[in-house]
C-alpha cells in the first residue's frame, strides 16, 4: 500500500483572522475509506473541496499519486466527487448524466454505452437509464451521483455529506451500501460527514476535526476507546465528564479523587500524582450494581431521572455533590421493564478502572 | 345572508377583471377582425365578407417589403440584446463578485425603463443626428470636415435606437435563468472534466435558455409592435407595419386593410409567443 493522497501543511486562511484549515497534514493510502469527521465550520468540507480542486489552499501541498496538483483545476484531476445535494444535471437524462464525464475521456460510443450500462447495473439502477433526475427518489439520485462519479474510474473519490439528503431509514441502508461499493471497486474513499455513527460504520480510518485542525485520526474502535481529547469523547458516542485530581500513581493506574467518590483509572499516558484531570467514562459501560456485589469501582448516588428508549433505559444518577452521570442499560428482557427503578433510590455505579478516560487540565466540553 | 354575501364579493372579485377583458380587449379584437373581412368604398368602407384585404396584404410587394422588414428590424434587435444582454448577465451572476456592485449595475439596467419611453427615443435623435453629440466629436476629433447624415434616419439607427429601450426585456430574464443555475452543477461539470468552455456549452447555455427565450420574445414582439422608434429615427425608409396601420387607419381612410395587417401582426406575435412558450416549460422541466 501506497499513500494515494498526500496533504502537508495544508492551510486555508480566508482573512489573518479567519481560517478554514489550519496546518492539516494528512495520508491517505490507496484503497481506504477515510472519513473527516466534524461539526460544521471544522474545515472539513473545505479540506474535501481543495483535494477536488474546488478551492486553493494558501499554504502547502497536494499531491495525488506522487504528483503535485496543489493548483490545477477540477477538470485535470483525477479525482471524482459526490456531491451533497447531488448536482446531477436536470437537462440531461439518467444515462447522459453517468456518461457526460466519460465524453472527455476519448472512449468511443459504444465503449462509454457499456461503461454507463455497467456503472449503472452496479448501483442497480439501469432501469432508470432513460428518465430525468427529477424522476427519481432521493435514494436513487444518490446512487446516480455515485455512478457518475465512479465510472470515470478515479483515482479518489470525494464523498460530500453524501447521505445528509437522506430520510433516517434510507440513510442507515445507504451506509452498508456505499461500504459494499467501496469494497466492490476498489477505489479510495474520503468522505466529509458529521454523523459519527455514519464515519464509524463505514470508515477504514477517521479523522476528527476541530477548528481547522486534525484533532484525532484512528480506526473508528481506537478513537471510540482512545479518544485523545474530550472533544474527541464528547462528538464520538456520549460522555460522562466529572472534574477531578489524581490522588495517587500506581504504575499505570491511577487513583482519581472526584467531588462525589473516588476511582481507580488505567493511564493511557503518565501523569503525575496532585494533576487536575477531567474523567470521561460512556454511559453503555457504567452498571448500576445489586445488591452486596463488589466492584473495583463504585460511586454512590439516587436515581434522578429516568429516560426509556425502546433498546434500553438511560439512568440519570445524581452523586453526593450534585454532579449527574448517565448510566445506560439495555432492556434485552420484555419482562425487564418490570425492574424500571424508581426515581429517588439510592444505587451503587460500577465501572471497570479500563473503561475509565483520563484527560489532563479542567477541560470538559 | 352570507351567501348573498359571498356571491357578491365573488361578483366584484371575477366580475370587474371580466368585464373589463371583455370590454376592452376582446370585444375590440372582435371588432378588427370583423373589419378585416369589409371593403373600401369611397370615401369609406361598407361591411362584406371577403378575403380581399389579406390577398393583398400578401400579393402587393410594397406590403410584403414593409412585413419583411418588420420581421427583420425585429430579428436584429433580439439578436443584438442577446448578444450584449448574455455576457452581461452572465458576468452579473458568475464573475462578478461584489454583491453592492451587482445590485447596482442591475438596478442602472433597469432604470431607463422608469424614463418616458418617448424621451429614451428621441435621445438617439440627439446623439447621431447631423447637429448631434456624434457628429460634433466626429468633427472635434478630426475624422470628418462636415457633418454626416449617414447615422441617423436608417435601418441601422432603428436597430440601435430599439435594442437600447429594450434590453433591459433581455437581461432580466436572463439574469433570472442564470441565477437559477446552482453552483454545483458547473463544479459538478468540471469535475467530470469539463474545461470551462465545455462545461459553459454543455450546462449553463442549456439551462438558461428558457431565459434567452423568454428575452427573445419579450425583444421580438415590442420592437416588432414599435411605432415611435420608426417615426422618429428610421426616416424614409423606415416604415414598420404599425406605421402602415396608423396610416391606414388615418389618412388612408383604409380601415379593413389595417385591421387585416393587425390580424397578421397578432398572429406572427402569438405563434413566437405559444412557441417560446413551450420552449421555456420543457427547459423548466428538462424535457419531462
Amino acid at each position: 500500500m501506497s499513500a494515494i493522497i498526500e496533504l502537508e501543511h495544508i492551510s486555508k486562511h480566508y482573512s489573518p483572522t479567519i481560517i478554514g484549515v489550519d496546518d492539516v497534514t494528512l495520508a491517505v493510502e490507496d484503497g481506504e475509506f477515510v472519513t473527516l469527521l466534524g461539526p460544521s465550520g471544522c474545515g472539513k468540507s473545505t479540506l474535501l473541496r481543495m483535494i477536488g480542486g474546488f478551492e486553493e489552499p494558501t499554504h502547502g501541498t497536494i499531491r495525488l499519486a506522487d504528483k503535485d496538483v496543489t493548483f490545477e483545476p477540477p477538470y485535470r484531476r483525477e479525482v471524482n466527487m459526490v456531491f451533497q445535494d447531488y448536482a446531477l444535471f436536470p437537462h440531461m437524462t439518467v444515462g447522459e448524466n453517468v456518461g457526460y464525464g466519460l465524453k472527455v475521456q476519448g472512449l468511443g460510443r459504444a465503449e462509454i454505452e457499456t461503461r454507463v450500462h455497467e456503472a449503472l447495473k452496479l448501483v442497480g439502477l439501469f432501469d432508470k437509464l432513460k428518465l430525468r433526475p427529477q424522476q427519481l427518489s432521493g435514494g436513487q439520485r444518490q446512487r446516480i451521483a455515485l455512478a457518475r462519479a465512479i465510472v470515470r474510474r478515479p483515482k479518489v473519490l470525494l464523498l460530500d455529506e453524501p447521505l445528509s439528503a437522506l430520510d433516517a431509514k434510507l440513510r442507515e441502508q445507504m451506509q452498508i451500501e456505499l461500504k459494499h461499493l467501496h469494497e466492490k471497486v476498489g477505489i479510495t474513499f474520503i468522505m466529509v460527514t458529521h454523523d459519527q455513527t455514519e464515519a464509524l460504520v463505514m470508515s477504514d480510518r477517521v479523522v476528527v476535526m476541530e477548528k481547522g485542525r486534525i484533532a484525532q485520526e484512528g480506526r473508528p474502535q481506537d478513537l471510540y476507546d482512545h479518544p485523545a481529547s474530550p472533544y474527541v469523547a464528547n462528538f464520538i458516542g456520549t460522555t460522562n465528564f466529572l472534574p477531578g485530581q489524581i490522588a495517587r500513581v500506581e504504575g499505570t493506574t491511577a487513583e482519581i479523587a472526584l467531588g462525589g467518590g473516588r476511582l481507580s483509572a488505567l493511564l493511557d499516558a503518565p501523569m503525575a500524582a496532585g494533576t487536575r484531570v477531567t474523567v470521561g467514562c460512556r454511559p453503555e459501560k457504567l452498571r448500576l450494581m445489586a445488591e452486596g456485589e463488589s466492584a473495583a469501582n463504585v460511586l454512590e448516588g439516587r436515581i434522578a431521572e429516568v429516560i426509556y428508549y425502546g433498546l434500553g433505559l438511560r439512568i440519570a444518577v445524581e452523586l453526593s455533590d450534585g454532579a449527574r452521570v448517565h448510566v445506560d442499560s439495555l432492556l434485552p428482557d420484555r419482562l425487564a421493564r418490570s425492574a424500571v427503578p424508581p426515581v429517588g433510590l439510592p444505587v451503587r455505579v460500577a465501572v471497570e478502572p479500563h473503561n475509565v478516560f483520563v484527560f489532563a487540565g479542567d477541560v470538559a466540553p | 345572508m352570507s351567501l348573498i354575501r359571498r356571491n357578491l364579493s365573488g361578483v366584484l372579485v371575477l366580475g370587474i377583471p371580466i368585464l373589463w377583458i371583455g370590454l376592452f380587449m376582446l370585444l375590440p379584437y372582435g371588432i378588427i377582425v370583423t373589419y378585416s373581412f369589409w371593403v373600401k368604398k369611397y370615401p369609406t368602407f361598407a361591411p362584406a365578407f371577403q378575403l380581399g384585404n389579406y390577398l393583398t396584404l400578401f400579393s402587393d410587394p410594397q406590403y410584403l417589403r414593409v412585413m419583411g422588414r418588420t420581421l427583420k428590424i425585429s430579428v436584429l434587435v433580439s439578436l443584438a440584446s442577446a448578444a450584449l444582454a448574455y455576457p452581461f448577465a452572465y458576468w452579473l451572476v458568475f464573475r462578478c463578485r461584489s454583491a453592492k456592485l451587482r445590485t447596482w449595475l442591475y438596478m442602472a439596467v433597469i432604470a431607463p425603463l422608469w424614463v418616458s419611453y418617448l424621451l429614451r427615443a428621441y435621445v438617439w435623435k440627439t446623439i447621431l443626428g447631423t447637429e448631434g453629440v456624434l457628429n460634433s466629436f466626429l468633427q472635434w476629433a478630426g475624422v470628418i470636415s462636415e457633418p454626416s447624415s449617414i447615422f441617423l434616419y436608417n435601418q441601422f439607427a432603428m436597430v440601435l435606437t430599439l435594442t437600447y429601450i429594450f434590453i433591459p426585456f433581455m437581461v432580466m430574464p436572463i439574469y433570472t435563468a442564470l441565477e437559477k443555475i446552482p453552483v454545483n452543477l458547473t463544479e459538478a461539470a468540471a469535475d467530470l472534466g469539463m474545461n470551462p468552455w465545455r462545461a459553459f456549452w454543455t450546462v449553463t447555455l442549456p439551462l438558461s435558455t428558457p431565459g434567452l427565450a423568454a428575452g427573445f420574445t419579450l425583444t421580438f414582439c415590442l420592437s416588432f409592435g414599435d411605432f415611435i422608434a420608426p417615426f422618429l429615427v428610421g426616416g424614409p425608409d423606415g416604415n414598420l407595419m404599425a406605421n402602415v396601420i396608423a396610416t391606414q387607419f388615418g389618412a388612408a381612410l383604409n380601415w379593413p386593410l389595417g385591421s387585416a395587417l393587425a390580424i397578421v401582426m397578432l398572429v406572427v406575435v402569438l405563434t413566437i409567443v405559444s412557441l417560446s412558450d413551450r420552449m421555456e416549460r420543457k427547459g423548466m422541466t428538462g424535457g419531462v
